[in-house]
């Protein structure tokens, strides 16, 4: 067993868990921060993929703003939901269901099919990082998308300042 | 005139009274004088025309002979290959005569309808429509007219039809419009339970004559079936009156010998019986009397009672061709009278001349003991009619005839008068304020002085129903009827009519005496006045006809003034111009003494015996007759009719209600309705049943139920919309992955 | 040697996980955080890809890149929405917010 084996397998397994303790948590803050664990477990797969741009941009933009903002929603809301209770809604179990069926599917499908994996080593990261730089600004490749994704992140900000504002305060 | 103006003259005849009476009825009801100006001119139309006509065929000479005659017809219906049945119309001898003094007679009797029902003066607010008026005008002004016309038009279409059935069809019509004049005044009703109102009379006056109508009818058709044609031309005169000879060939369908000829004439002369009230079916006659008394004079002098007659006459060579059957000589009545008489009456002739004869005695008796003055007369009518039908039974065509003319002429003269006097009576209760009947000429008296026209023309038509010599047309006819009596041998007749008319002289003489002769015996024959131009000038019209019209027919032997006459070319003028008309001519009778003494001794007799009797009888209006102590209880027959109508009624009348009073509920009701109510209950239950098991379940279950199924579904449906998004998208994936499972399977 | 088929089985856990999360948890914001988790699985997805098929090109990470932002903004934009429901509604379970329902 390859060293790069037993981290993949124990990262996953702390991923798989923490996970599972996002969904069933019965503490919403909890929850948050299991996700953090499962975000953190997702950096390093990302680091074994030889991605380690995206591992910091992970840990940055997921753990750093996104599970920050979640947190913030959940202190914002707290009043109102009681941690004792169900967290679960009625249709859970159709739901297990339905989740367990959708995973055997692609199982299944994934077991059946065989891909080409290329021979070709995966370049330095600095090659990585300028390779994706390049891709990224050149209008034949990503720019576009790039600028859109801008787009999308300024209206994004803007809407949500403006569903979330308070009104009364006019 | 040419033929053919002439025939177009003709047919134009019947037409105007027809005009007017759709005229009235539909647009001039409102307005009286329209109405009547529009009958009157209608009525003189036709007079003209008919004038025309006569006066251009008297002057044709043989006239009547086989085409000499005006003719016209047309084809009316052809059944299958027969023959085409022909209407037209006809213009012989007797026709011409017809022409002449019918047209004449119903023009007097519109002018004088004028005044009876007393036009000019209001309305008087008591006088209710369907009853007689009492002073004002009548209500009904109008529809008097509209009936008159219609009934002129019918009494002219029975003169100028040339076959059967336009006659019967005339006939019919006259027949409707006696019931509606006779029942004007549908109204009125009575106190007495036992006098007959108008609307009864009227009823009667149609069933009588109906039940004689269908007997016609079957002579007619009996005749149809035998010849094949109704037409007078063809069966009377066409091929030498071969047809004639055919229908005396053949047996009738009854046996005894009797010819098929003699049986068609006797059932016609059911007919006349019914239609000129001879007995037995005479009831309907004096109870006519109900009607305005312009109705009693044009039924029962001027048409009507006319048109029986003269159909008689039509038809007389059905009566009088003698029979050669093949039996004959063997056995029956026929052989029995052939041999008797060679060729003397048939036994068709004798029937009618035994009815005649006897209906002219029976109603004469009965005349003498009545008390209402029309009522006399209308026994009077009967007594006539009965010597016109004896007269044309023993042989006497021509005096038959004549009899009919100058009948009509003095008929309608008295009872027009016979209007005027009781107007003049009406008026004098109105004055008095008597409640009396202005009709019983027990309560008159002395009106000589106070209505003088109208004496003067009673007493001319007096004078000539009784037949007073020489001056009056009655005379001349009854003379001529008892001289064909005594010339043919017949001496019973002979005797029956004598004192027939002696009685008539007596009980006119009667009539005369008691309403215009002594004192007057109430107030209101006191205050009478003579009645207005419009109904005195008709009178004095027709009295000179009254007087005139005999001296057509004088003999030329006749001792004194037949030569006088015969120098001046007029001598039997009208019996040559008659005779045209028929195959054998009858022989010209020679003058005899007996039958002119006997005429002039019963109308003198009869006329200077009422003035004895009753010349100082009836002092006051609740006197006795002079008669009633000798004569005892016959007066009281006399007086009841011989009770004949309470026989009819308990013979006919009573059982006919009864017989009604089960029928109708037990048929009536309870086949025809109930058969009825059966299949109409049948039908409801059957769409009950229709409706309940395919109406309702299917076609209604059908439309509801699938509304209601829509209905349900979507109600069912929407409560997949919870609104709650995680239940959307486990939906969505539930189908997803089934669609993706299936995808799967199908690629493997 | 981590095969290619690990990754992906572990991103399909993932997937299924977060799945989980979004059908049967009855508050709002776990609901996002369960689709957090699902997007994160279609990142592995992404990378594993480019790591063993395509390393050469910058396709794959690319495409990572531009999920992380949608993710990034989508979060923002649904937590704002909640806070929204949550002060008019005084809820944020999902359930309750059923408005638009028959």
């Amino acid at each position: 067993m390859t060293p790069e084996q037993i981290v993949f397998w124990l990262t996953a397994a702390v991923i798989v868990a923490s996970a599972v303790q996002v969904v069933t948590t019965r503490n919403l803050v909890h929850a948050a921060l299991w996700l953090i664990v499962t975000l953190f477990g997702m950096a390093i797969i990302f680091v074994l993929l030889s991605a380690g741009f995206l591992a910091v941009v992970q840990v940055v933009v997921y753990i750093g703003a996104i599970s920050i903002l979640i947190i913030f929603a959940i202190m914002l809301t707290r009043r109102v939901m009681q941690d004792t209770g169900p967290q679960t809604n009625n249709n859970w179990r159709l739901a297990l269901l339905i989740a367990a069926v959708l995973g055997a599917g692609i199982w299944y499908a994934l077991s059946n099919v065989s891909f080409a994996v290329t021979a070709t080593p995966v370049p330095n990261s600095e090659t990585v990082l300028i390779t994706l730089g390049d891709a990224l600004a050149s209008p034949n490749f990503y720019m576009v998308p790039l600028v859109t994704v801008g787009i999308l992140l300024a209206a994004g900000m803007i809407g949500s300042i403006a569903i979330a504002r308070d009104e009364d305060k006019e | 005139m040419s033929p053919e103006t002439l025939q177009l003259l003709t047919w134009l005849i019947p037409i105007p009274p027809l005009a007017s009476f759709f005229l009235i009825v539909l647009f001039t009801n409102r307005s009286k004088a329209l109405s009547h100006t529009v009958a009157l001119a209608s009525i003189l139309a036709s007079l003209v025309l008919s004038w025309t006509v006569f006066f251009n065929v008297i002057n044709v000479p043989n006239f009547g002979k086989e085409g000499t005659e005006i003719a016209s017809a047309y084809q009316w219906f052809k059944v299958g290959a027969s023959e085409a049945f022909n209407m037209g119309v006809l213009v012989d001898p007797l026709t011409a005569v017809m022409l002449f003094f019918v047209p004449l007679a119903c023009a007097m009797i519109f002018l004088y309808s004028v005044g009876y029902h007393n036009f000019g003066k209001k309305r008087d607010p008591h006088d209710k429509p369907g009853w007689p008026a009492h002073n004002g005008v009548e209500p009904l002004y109008s529809r008097f007219f509209a009936y008159l016309s219609l009934f002129a038009f019918g009494m002219l279409v029975l003169c100028v039809a040339d076959n059967l059935l336009l006659l019967f069809m005339g006939w019919e019509i006259m027949g409707l419009c006696s019931f509606l004049l006779i029942g004007f005044w549908f109204a009125r009703k009575y106190d007495d339970p036992n006098q007959i109102t108008p609307r009864q009379a009227a009823v009667k006056a149609f069933m009588t004559t109906r039940v004689a109508d269908v007997i016609m009818l079957l002579g007619i058709v009996y005749l149809y079936t035998q010849t094949g044609t109704l037409s007078f031309r063809e069966i009377f005169i066409a091929n030498e009156g071969a047809l004639l000879k055919q229908l005396a060939e053949t047996p009738s369908v009854l046996s005894g010998g009797l010819a098929a000829a003699h049986l068609i004439a006797i059932l016609l002369l059911v007919g006349t019986i019914g239609k000129s009230a001879q007995f037995p079916l005479h009831t309907w006659l004096p109870d006519a009397m109900e009607g305005p008394t312009p109705v009693s004079a044009m039924i029962h002098a001027a048409a009507m009672v006319s048109a029986g007659v003269y159909a008689m006459i039509r038809v007389y060579p059905l009566f009088e061709v003698p029979a050669h059957l093949a039996e004959a000589g063997g056995h029956g009545l026929n052989a029995f009278l052939l041999a008797e008489a060679g060729h003397g009456p048939t036994p068709a002739m004798w029937a009618m001349a035994g009815i005649g004869a006897f209906t002219a005695l029976f109603a004469a008796t009965i005349a003498v003991a009545q008390n209402d003055v029309k009522k006399v007369l209308a026994y009077s009518t009967i007594s006539q009619l009965g010597f016109m039908l004896a007269a044309l039974g023993i042989g006497g065509y021509v005096a038959a005839t004549f009899h009919l003319m100058t009948h009509a002429f003095f008929k309608a003269l008295l009872f027009l008068g016979s209007g005027s006097i009781i107007h003049g009576v009406e008026h004098g209760m109105h004055h008095s304020h008597e409640h009396l009947d202005p009709q019983d000429m027990r309560n008159m008296g002395g009106l000589r002085e106070k209505m003088p026209v109208t004496f003067w023309t009673f007493l001319i038509g007096g004078m000539a129903l009784a037949g007073f010599p020489l001056i009056t047309a009655g005379f001349w006819s009854k003379d001529e009827i008892l001289l064909d009596a005594w010339a043919h041998d017949h001496y019973v007749i002979f005797g029956m009519l004598a004192v027939a008319a002696l009685l008539t002289a007596f009980y006119t003489t009667r009539q005369i005496v008691m309403v215009f002769f002594g004192k007057p015996r109430t107030q209101a024959a006191e205050h009478a006045h003579e009645s207005a131009w419009t109904m005195t000038l008709p009178l004095g019209i027709l009295s000179f006809f009254a007087i005139t019209a005999g001296w057509v027919n004088i003999p030329e032997d006749f001792p004194v003034l037949g030569p006088f006459v015969h120098s001046l070319g007029v001598d039997f003028a009208f019996k040559k111009f008659l005779v045209g008309a028929l195959l054998e001519k009858p022989e010209a009778l020679a003058f005899e003494w007996v039958p002119l003494l006997t005429s002039i001794g019963v109308a003198l007799g009869g006329i200077l015996l009422g003035w004895l009797v009753y010349r100082n009888a009836y002092a006051t209006a609740d006197a006795k007759d002079p008669l009633e102590n000798p004569l005892g209880g016959l007066y009281r027959w006399l007086k009841n009719k011989y009770y004949i109508d309470e026989l009819y009624d308990s013979l006919f009348v009573q059982p006919t209600f009864a017989l009604a009073k089960y029928v109708f509920p037990a048929i009536d009701r309870g086949i025809i309705d109930g058969i009825l109510h059966l299949i109409g209950n049948v039908s409801l239950g059957i769409g009950n049943v229709v409706k309940d098991y395919i109406d309702v379940p299917v076609v209604n279950g059908t439309n509801d139920k699938s509304g209601e199924a829509v209905k349900r579904w979507g109600q069912n449906l929407r409560l997949i919309q919870t609104g709650r998004v995680q239940q959307y998208l486990l939906m969505t994936m539930a189908v997803l992955i089934v669609m993706a499972g299936f995808v799967m399977w199908v690629a493997r | 040697m981590v095969t290619l088929e690990n990754y992906l089985f572990l991103g399909a856990v993932l997937f299924c996980v977060g799945a989980y999360g979004v059908l049967a948890r009855k508050n709002a914001v776990a609901i996002l955080m369960s689709i957090e988790l699902m997007l994160n699985a279609v990142n592995i997805n992404l990378v594993a890809f480019w790591h063993y098929l395509t390393p050469t090109q910058a396709s794959g990470m690319a495409f990572a890149l531009i999920v992380f932002a949608v993710a990034a903004a989508e979060a923002a934009v649904g937590l704002a929405l909640i806070i929204s429901i949550y002060r008019r509604r005084q809820t944020v379970v999902a359930e309750d917010v059923n408005l638009m329902k028959f």
